[in-house]
């Protein structure tokens, strides 16, 4: 069972539908330990892509199609999320190349080296309150996964799941990086929506590859 | 939520528009990607100087486009850094082939749009060099924090760089001044109460009627503590305390005092903040040789101040005595 571009699209469709559901819930997460407008601006970012992909190119590969998540992303969305998870998009369809089918392996590479460009990007590591918190786990829980035998989609569904926990583990966090370290203490018992909203794309990304794998 | 606005999705562009349309002898507006920069565009040879970052903190930073300080000025949405696009068509746009440099408040998403429109810019073949404001005490720097935040400073900074890149320094010497304006300046703020950002209707942070916020950012992030309301020169004592203890300021040295209105304390609380301070730097022996009191780095209407005490020495003083022609800042010319 492998992935192509039909799994990419319906991925972001997805997430551009989950984004505007939670627009107000991750704006509210973000007003507790930020500024508030984390949701707006994914919200904005998404909508741009969706956009782009109601004329996506001929022969476009899932590599080509996340690269164009990540200029939109970048160019749209502004604040620390534009880049960092443009970046991760872009370093993401970087590692896939041009194939057009994605096993498990290379679904693993992927997030690998979507995680690898956020922490290039934002100098953050696991415990900063970030979403390198949802994403480390993803990554990690996904290798283990494809190592022992699993689908693409399983492999998915297992990061899903660990960005899901390593959301809520931010809880109990005080923030090191971005807007919310300056609460020092204050950030402890909130989310960090970075994290949240990270989880959210990578249980569309599950969500996608189970419909697609049928 | 009272405000006039007509769409919280069209306030910044409906305001850059009426900022244009009123200075239209400074200023020229792009509209997309949005920017603003002067009139008269670049000016082959001189180096040109762009700065930006969310908008609701006018009149920073489209209110310093002009002569004798930015050559343009990036607003992004409300609070929000704007996206690389704008920040390279802008540096594109008043680059006179002396390069180009990028002043950049010390925030996360102000940095990282910044660094990703710089190379851009690069492969298009502008050099730009980037200069970090970081002149909020209220919080640690550290490896381990985004670092202290760049508030009302920016405003010196923009400033004195502006002038050495009229008088024709070239990019480098031009960046050094601002690094050496940074690194003499202090600030730290205080909120008594929130703006309200405008597509979220309701106050970022929510102050009891006898609570006041010490060391605020300029989007009401905390920096210190929470403490009880109290006398404006208790307020003062308190911020301006950790001010001339950091860099450490000593008598002798001549400073300029900016007290900083924040968009919803008027200046007649604005001058008292003043008064005090003034009191408390000549007791040091400090000489207050320049001063700057307003609006000119507010948080939307956010009530409170901060105070930004620069240390200057032959060099600044010049600059920032040089003519300046903006909208909100204009002398000697």
């Amino acid at each position: 069972m492998t992935l192509d571009l039909s799994w990419v699209t319906t991925w972001v469709d997805d997430t551009v539908a989950v984004v505007s559901d939670n627009r107000l819930r991750l704006s509210e997460l973000d007003r507790e330990i930020g500024d508030g407008d984390h949701g707006e601006n994914l919200d904005r970012g998404f909508a741009a892509v969706k956009a782009k992909f109601d004329a996506l190119p001929e022969g476009s590969t899932p590599g080509s199609a996340l690269k164009l998540v990540a200029t939109t992303l970048i160019s749209t969305v502004g604040g620390a999320s534009g880049p960092l998870l443009g970046t991760a998009y872009l370093k993401g369809a970087q590692a896939l190349g041009d194939a057009a089918e994605l096993d498990a392996d290379a679904v693993v590479a992927l997030l690998t080296a979507a995680r690898d460009g956020v922490v290039l990007r934002g100098k953050a590591e696991v415990g900063d309150k970030t979403m390198i918190d949802a994403w480390t786990p993803a990554v990690d829980a996904a290798t283990a996964a494809a190592a022992s035998g699993a689908s693409p989609a399983a492999v998915l569904r297992a990061a899903a799941d660990a960005a899901v926990e390593g959301a809520a583990s931010t809880e109990p966090l005080v923030a090191r990086k971005g807007r919310a370290s300056y609460l020092g203490d204050r950030a402890v018992g909130h989310r960090d929506p970075g994290a949240e909203s990270s989880s959210l794309i990578l249980i569309a990304a599950a969500e996608a590859a189970e419909a697609t794998e049928g | 939520m009272k405000k006039l606005i007509n769409d919280p999705k069209t306030v910044v562009d409906e305001s850059v528009e009426g900022f244009g349309l009123a200075h239209a002898d400074l200023v020229r507006v792009s509209p997309d990607p949005l920017f603003v920069a002067r009139a008269g565009g670049a000016t082959t040879g001189r180096v040109g100087i762009v700065s930006g970052g969310g908008s609701g903190h006018e009149p920073l930073h489209a209110g310093f486009v002009g002569h004798g300080m930015l050559s343009a000025a990036v607003p992004g949405p409300v609070f929000t850094s704007p996206t690389p696009d704008p920040i390279v068509a802008a540096t594109l746009a008043v680059d006179g082939g002396a390069g180009v440099l990028h002043i950049v408040k010390n925030y996360t998403g102000d940095v990282l749009n910044f660094e990703t429109a710089a190379d851009l810019a690069d492969a298009e073949g502008v050099r730009v060099v980037s200069v970090i404001v970081d002149d909020d005490v209220a919080v640690k720097d550290s490896l381990f924090t985004a670092g202290r935040r760049g508030v009302a400073g920016t405003v010196f900074v923009e400033k004195v760089a502006g002038a050495a890149a009229e008088r024709g320094d070239d990019l480098d010497a031009v960046a050094a001044v601002a690094t050496k304006a940074n690194s003499v300046t202090r600030t730290m703020g205080v909120a008594l109460q929130a703006g309200i950002v405008p597509h979220a209707g309701e106050p970022s942070f929510v102050l009891a009627d006898d609570e006041i916020e010490i060391g605020i950012g300029i989007h009401g992030e905390p920096g210190r503590e929470r403490v009880t309301l109290e006398p404006a020169d208790r307020i003062v004592d308190r911020l301006i305390g950790p001010i001339l203890d950091d860099l450490p300021f000593s008598s002798g040295d001549q400073v300029l005092l900016f007290v900083n209105g924040m968009g919803g304390t008027p200046l007649v609380e604005q001058y008292i903040v003043y008064r005090r301070a003034a009191q408390v730097l000549a007791e040091k022996g400090i000489e207050v040789s320049r001063s700057l009191v307003g609006n000119y780095v507010t948080s939307l209407e956010m009530q409170g101040v901060s105070i930004t005490v620069a240390k200057l020495d032959a060099e600044l003083t010049e600059l920032w005595d040089a003519p300046v022609e903006t909208a909100s800042l204009r002398w000697g010319r």
